[in-house]
């Protein structure tokens, strides 16, 4: 016997290809940097995002960012002085287009990822989950965690969106896989 | 100092000043409308938006039923991840208590972030009253903080105020309290928030405390959450040694998993996004990362005396959207100062009296700014159940009356109605005296309404205080009662046209 009333269909769980793509689609709405590519040539694409800025790394980036300095407790003046930060993430967020951090030692300290301009957030395609309640649920509420969705931004004059005002002006998204 | 500007003018006054200004009712206009589209937008994305928010309510409201243990919960998780807790019972304490921490640490001044619940203390006036500079590093408040102004809007809070003026502001104050706006600060949004930026670098770098408030805080883990756009909560929340964190006690959420529908609902609510550009979230001190030294204030200031209200009960679930301010029709059009406190629009008509009482004529003014479309409960993503609030509300202010040696003008009107309608005789008596004034008033009528019906301006004697700030339709020159005498029910034919409008 079918229902009375036409039932809406069960949401359908989205492919890892269209999850990935959303993500990408998201990210990039919010203005954000996205650079697609394979695990073995993060080196390489890291490398060219920064190009001449000097940068900080977090101790347990687990990669080698030639001419970068690792943070071991740098002031906040001193932060302000270096123009880039590369660090990975801990979930990245597909419907919302927002990147966690859970500042584990590959993500490093929050004042790195705050003070230098620009951003190079390394994501992996398997840390990619749907919604904002995955994010949650594989979060450790013990740890500070920041949400990032794209660069800092305002829009207090005239509601006209202004990027960057006291966050990295620039985020940039390295994708692996 | 609780909740509402000292001093200002009780609603009907301040509305029809602000009407009378032109330029803010178009700033007006344009932002409410923009932020409403915006939201519609990424609303009509969610499927499930009506089960999300049954959802946030229901998390709010089982915080909210058991809020003594809850808060308990959450001071020992506080404790146990190594933060300070202070209880306050108004806003005098709480102000003490964080000049208190600000003063051990030899502070002469604070980096703030953004937050409702010290502005409701009046937390920047009284640390200054201690010597203590309190500076706002969100551009809104910074705008509002520089231009001696107030704010007017929960979410934008210098949304009254357009790019000349702010660059006019910028110019001239910014040198008399740190680094001065460039020489050549031209309107441009980018340039002003650039200018911003420069000027508070310095601030944040060198800030030893930092203050500021909590969207949620989670009882079992002891977690706070900041929801923000800018980076200047997260400069505040991660540079200082100290930060205090001033949380009323209806931002408490039971676990952690309570905060999905929360952070689902919020950012689309408010700046009708997806999601804020930043959330911050942590857990009392995190060792080599961040302050060393974490207090949580925990603020009732009227807040118990809310939820001792059966029906008001539910504006604690508030989570500061803004939402209902952007579909107000009274609000679009006279703005945030007029409502003469921290908590302007439909929230602002209910939250005020619910917490501070209806004992001053300004804050009893509230329950009447409102047509009571309904449209706030439409979109408020806790579904606080405004209009039916805003009634109750008034019946309290009507209450407070009671004994009153001169009555209210409504007071006499509703004894006089309730004389008339218990009375069949009294009633067609009243009808037809009513259709006589209906003619007469329709003569004098100023105004006509959509339809063609005439509306009078305003009337002279006890009803000038509705007509002030309403157009009264002119009453039908028939009653119902009377058509029906002559008809028979619509059984005969209407050949009586006239008076008709
Ligand atoms: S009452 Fe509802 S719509 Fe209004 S600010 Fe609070 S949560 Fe948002």
């Amino acid at each position: 016997m079918s229902p009375a009333v036409d039932l809406p269909p069960a949401p359908r769980a989205p492919d890892r290809g269209d999850l990935i793509a959303l993500f990408v689609e998201r990210v990039e709405d919010y203005r954000a940097l996205v650079t697609r590519c394979a695990p073995d040539e993060v080196g390489s694409v890291v490398a060219e995002v920064l190009g001449s800025a000097s940068s900080v790394v977090p101790p347990g980036l687990g990669l080698e960012v030639p001419g970068s300095v690792v943070d071991d407790g740098w002031t906040a003046a001193e932060l302000d002085a270096i123009d880039a930060v590369v660090t990975r993430a801990r979930v990245g967020i597909a419907e919302t287009g927002t990147i966690v951090l859970d500042h584990a030692p590959d993500q490093g300290r929050r004042a790195i990822s705050l003070v230098p301009d620009l951003h190079v957030c390394i994501v992996d395609a398997t840390q990619v989950v749907a919604d904002v309640p995955d994010a949650i649920a594989l979060l450790d509420p013990a740890r500070p965690t920041t949400w990032i969705s794209g660069p800092s931004a305002t829009s207090d004059i005239e509601l006209d969106r202004v990027e960057g005002v006291h966050g990295p002006r620039t985020l940039h998204v390295v994708l692996l896989g | 100092m609780s909740g509402t500007f000292v001093g200002m003018p009780a609603f009907p006054t301040a509305a029809r000043e602000a009407l009378a200004d032109t330029q803010l009712r178009r700033n007006l206009a344009h932002a409410t409308r923009t932020i409403r589209d915006k939201r519609a937008a990424v609303v009509a994305e969610v499927e499930g938006w009506e089960e999300l928010r049954v959802a946030g309510a229901a998390v709010k409201e089982a915080a909210l039923r058991d809020l003594a243990t809850h808060l308990e919960t959450l001071e020992a998780s506080l404790v146990r991840a190594g933060a300070t807790v202070h209880w306050a019972r108004d806003a005098e304490e709480a102000c003490a208590i964080v000049a208190g921490v600000a003063r051990d640490h030899g502070a002469d001044e604070v980096v703030k972030v953004k937050s409702m619940a010290t502005a409701e203390i009046g937390l920047n006036e009284a640390l200054e009253a201690e010597g203590i500079a309190a500076w706002e590093t969100d551009l809104a408040e910074l705008i509002v903080q520089l231009g001696d102004d107030l704010p007017s809007h929960i979410l934008v809070p210098a949304i009254h105020r357009n790019r000349a003026e702010v660059r006019e502001i910028f110019r001239r104050r910014m040198g008399d309290v740190g680094r001065p706006a460039p020489d050549d600060l031209t309107d441009e949004p980018s340039m002003l928030a650039g200018a911003a930026r420069e000027h508070l670098r310095d601030k944040f770098l060198r800030a030893k405390v930092a203050v500021s408030g909590a969207n949620f805080a989670v009882a079992d883990t002891g977690t706070l959450v900041v929801v923000e756009s800018e980076g200047n909560g997260r400069m505040c929340l991660t540079l200082p040694d100290v930060l205090v964190s001033v949380v009323g006690i209806e931002k408490v959420v039971a676990t952690w998993s309570d905060l999905d529908p929360m952070l689902r609902l919020l950012p689309r609510s408010s700046t009708g996004e997806r999601m804020n550009p930043y959330t911050s979230t942590w857990s009392g001190v995190t060792p080599g990362d961040g302050p060393q030294e974490v207090h949580v204030v925990l603020l009732d200031n009227g807040r118990t005396r809310a939820l001792a209200d059966d029906v008001g009960r539910q504006a604690l679930r508030c989570i500061r959207c803004s939402a209902c301010l952007n579909v107000c029709p009274v609000y679009e059009r006279v703005g945030g100062h007029a409502y003469g406190s921290v908590y302007p629009g439909p929230i602002g008509a209910i939250l005020n009296p619910l917490l501070n009482g209806v004992s001053d004529e300004q804050t009893a003014s509230l329950p009447y700014a409102s047509s009571l479309c309904g449209a706030c409960f439409e979109v408020c993503p806790v579904r606080i159940d405004i209009p039916s609030v805003l009634v109750d509300q008034r019946a309290a202010v009507v209450d407070s009356h009671r004994g009153d040696r001169v009555p209210k003008p409504e007071a006499v009107v509703m004894k006089a109605a309730a004389w008339t309608f218990s009375d069949a005789r009294r009633l067609r008596w009243a009808e037809r005296a009513s259709g006589v004034a209906g003619r007469v008033l329709g003569r004098f009528s100023r105004t006509t309404l959509p339809g063609g019906r005439t509306a009078a301006g305003r009337l002279p004697g006890p009803a000038a205080g509705w007509t002030g700030a309403r157009d009264l339709p002119a009453p039908p020159p028939e009653s119902f009662r009377e058509w029906w005498d002559r008809t028979d029910g619509g059984h005969r034919p209407d050949d009586d046209q006239e008076g008709r409008s």
